[in-house]
């Protein structure tokens, strides 16, 4: 025992410099290693088309397209669009589906190391951010025709006055009402103008002993996205969450669930479970967007549809939500011409038809919404809610809205569980936003 | 014996480069004749040796050192989403750790983090001890008990942190229709600042005790049962039989379960970003879960935040392995 614990002096001394000499080579290594891996844009342009090791020029007449929908499964009518674009150009077309929270590290990352897709679908808030680090091509270079687009969604795609992308389609928030439930508790969904009506609705709701009122508080994009139709509709502005028209914003939220028109769970629901808990049929109102119609329609209650009133009448402005098609910057700068003619197959009337019938998205220009709102009446609400709808990067915001947002979901989530009052909440959202938005 | 003491010192010292080597070669080769034929087998052994040890070198290089010296460097340094992608970031010092620690969320993330470590630690480590000193008196079923015990780990953690949030739901969650029925009110366990804390903990306690379980036991059963014969014919009872011979002669594999229980709680993420996101306001928020929101979690990523709160949960791990260590060749030498 004794002498297995300690070994001989000499024998001791031995190890600890091997232990050093390993270490050392470690360093050695590992610094080797960076050398080759530090650079990748430097290097992958003498690599050339044919022998460059980046899976997206790994084999020529193979194209690589990601994209944050990974509900549509291997068979869908998605990825046989995504195919049947390939084919049409020549190519392949190899598709990864990323969950959309995880899609701009990935992006990112796949940049540093050269080895981005031909092809991005990513959200909307996102494409400033991927422009400003360099990872996407403009359409001056890509030379994809975004003319057909309407202006105030192709607003959110653009950085620094160049356009980098087409929207894919858009989609909005709107209040969806359980008919059943609102005539039950003899609410007239016409009277619902204003933040006070709609209060008082809410009320009537709770008497009968329903919940008044489902939305989507996470502490993620998802709600923030969620609370911008009131905070814009009671006036607020981004670049200053103290106001005391965001206090106002955020006292309804804080009111509703003190009140138990809306259940705390809100908190920790995405606009998924959200749904969810409004399908069950429990609930009177519902804050979501236009991708559950489809749900709608299979929920087995009647509804109806309303947009979000803003405080003292009329509509609340909406953020756009909605993917953007970009086409990543690549060493081989040849493969953009095909890439451009997948993302024109991709946004071609006919195909943005059908692909924005499968999200339930409204589609990004006029001649393609007025052909949905002929075949689905229903989609006229949404039709003018995205018309009316604001870009969440706009107002100069661009890569700011991230960093900005993340402070609004914070105060938003601190409120509403009761960590801090509405007040508090936002004066901290608004120094933690200001210092991180100077900085850069 | 000598040979391989000479043999065995020159391989670990090998890698460093020439300088040590040749002395001892030459030395070897001057006192003995037929220098050809020691020669051979000087060195043989040294490279045979040097290729067993080539592969886990590499591997440790691979997978080990350079992605911790990518971090470290990573969170050196002051990334943009630009420098990101195409290089040149600026060598900022400890300015990150700096905007880290000033960061308003610091301390209240700094003792959830040891909150939830130490709570954690100190129920896994009782209750797994308790159920191994009841499942090692053998008796009908109890190995089928045993098995029934380690169900929480061999659950996916997607799994079964999504049956805890689904349990723990204030208005459909069986938890609160419990204490519904026994006239106990409504508690918001994953929405309300004061209880999202305690219910991973809750979580996560349920999941870390089969780990002690098993270790414990098998620590038990290496205890020789005559030592137990003869404390009892001294007439030591279960109590005292528990305190003088189990506990003293569990110690080295207590020490191993507690310092790897700590190391796997101080990283736990999955459970906590399942049920609450660390949320709400940041109320059940830990470097674990502040590191991935910090790089993977927003919009935009800080890569170089992120690196350098993940550094800092590295050395509270370190921190720990080095007590153990100490404590270990304290408990070696008395």
């Amino acid at each position: 025992m004794e002498s297995n614990s300690t070994p001989p002096p000499s024998r001791r001394r031995a190890t600890h410099r091997g232990i050093a000499a390993l270490s050392v080579a470690a360093i050695v290594f590992g610094a080797g290693m960076t050398a080759c891996s530090s650079s990748p844009s430097s290097s992958a342009p003498a690599a050339g088309a044919s022998s460059s090791g980046s899976p997206s020029s790994a084999a020529v007449g193979t194209y690589t397209v990601w994209d944050p929908y990974p509900q549509f499964t291997q068979g869908s009518s998605w990825t046989a669009l995504l195919s049947r674009c390939g084919s049409e150009a020549g190519v392949t077309v190899k598709r990864t589906a990323f969950d959309t929270t995880a899609l701009t590290s990935k992006v990112l990352l796949a940049a540093q190391q050269g080895a981005a897709p031909d092809v991005l679908i990513v959200d909307n808030p996102v494409v400033s951010t991927l422009a400003e680090a360099g990872v996407l091509t403009d359409t001056t270079e890509n030379h994809i025709n975004v003319s057909s687009v309407e202006p105030n969604l192709l607003g959110a795609g653009e950085y620094d006055g160049n356009a980098y992308g087409i929207p894919i389609g858009a989609n909005t928030l709107a209040l969806y009402y359980n008919k059943n439930i609102v005539k039950a508790a003899g609410v007239d969904p016409a009277t619902i103008t204003d933040w006070s009506s709609l209060t008082a609705a809410l009320a009537k709701v709770k008497a009968i002993g329903k919940v008044g009122i489902t939305f989507s508080a996470i502490g993620t994009e998802e709600g923030s996205f969620q609370f911008e139709p009131w905070f814009w509709g009671a006036g607020a502005n981004l670049t200053d969450l103290n106001s005391s028209a965001a206090d106002a914003a955020l006292a309804l939220w804080t009111s509703w669930l003190k009140a138990g028109y809306a259940t705390n769970s809100v908190i920790n629901d995405t606009q998924t479970t959200s749904w969810q808990e409004f399908a069950a049929g429990n609930t009177a109102f519902s804050e979501n967007g236009t991708w559950q119609l489809g749900n709608a329609q299979k929920a087995g209650f009647p509804y109806g549809i309303m947009p979000i009133p803003a405080e003292h009448g009329g509509a609340a402005p909406v953020p756009t939500g909605g993917e953007f098609i970009t086409v990543p910057v690549q060493s081989d700068t040849s493969r953009y011409a095909t890439s451009e003619k997948i993302v024109s197959c991709l946004s071609a009337a006919g195909n943005a038809y059908m692909t924005d019938n499968t999200l339930s998205y409204v589609a990004a220009s006029a001649a393609v919404q007025a052909k949905q709102v002929t075949t689905e009446p229903a989609l006229g609400v949404w039709v003018q809610a995205v018309h009316a709808g604001k870009a969440r990067t706009g107002d100069n915001l661009g890569t700011n809205y991230p960093k900005i947002s993340q402070q609004l979901w914070t105060a938003v989530q601190a409120a509403l569980s009761g960590s801090a009052s509405p007040q508090a909440a936002l004066a901290s959202a608004q120094s933690a936003a200001a210092s991180a938005t100077n900085g850069k | 014996m000598s040979y391989t003491r000479q043999s065995a010192g020159r391989f670990a010292r090998g890698p460093a480069g020439g300088a040590y080597a040749p002395p001892a070669v030459e030395r070897l080769s001057a006192e003995r004749p037929a220098p050809n034929r020691i020669r051979r087998r000087a060195r043989s052994p040294q490279w045979a040796a040097l290729a067993f040890l080539a592969p886990s070198v590499v591997y440790l290089v691979a997978f080990y050192a350079y992605p911790m010296y990518r971090n470290l460097d990573l969170s050196l340094r002051d990334y943009t989403v630009y420098s990101f992608v195409h290089g040149g970031a600026p060598f900022a010092g400890l300015s990150n750790y700096a905007s880290i620690i000033d960061d308003p969320s610091f301390n209240s993330t700094l003792i959830h983090t040891l909150v939830f470590t130490a709570v954690s630690l100190v129920f896994q480590f009782a209750i797994g001890l308790a159920l191994a000193v009841f499942f090692a008196q053998n008796f009908r079923l109890s190995a089928f008990l045993r098995a029934l015990f380690l169900v929480p780990w061999l659950l996916p953690l997607i799994v079964s942190a999504s049956t805890w949030s689904w349990m723990l739901d204030t208005n459909y969650g069986i938890v609160n229709a419990a204490l519904h029925a026994v006239g106990i009110g409504p508690v918001d366990w994953l929405t309300s600042p004061t209880w999202s804390l305690p219910s991973v903990i809750i979580a996560n306690i349920w999941i870390g005790v089969p780990f002690n379980l098993v270790l414990l036991y098998s620590g038990l059963q290496g205890i020789p049962r005559d030592l137990y014969e003869a404390a009892s014919l001294d007439g030591a009872g279960p109590w005292q039989r528990f305190r003088r011979v189990s506990w003293p002669l569990l110690r080295p594999v207590s020490a191993i379960t507690l310092l790897l229980g700590l190391v796997y709680t101080l990283k736990v993420f999955d459970i906590i970003w399942i049920m609450t996101r660390g949320g709400p306001a940041n109320s059940s928020a830990t470097f674990a879960t502040w590191s991935y929101e910090l790089g993977f979690g927003n919009l935009l990523p800080e890569f170089g935040l992120g690196a350098a709160v993940g550094n800092l949960l590295v050395i509270m791990a370190l921190i720990a392995g080095l007590v153990y260590i100490r404590a270990r060749r304290r408990l070696l030498v008395s």
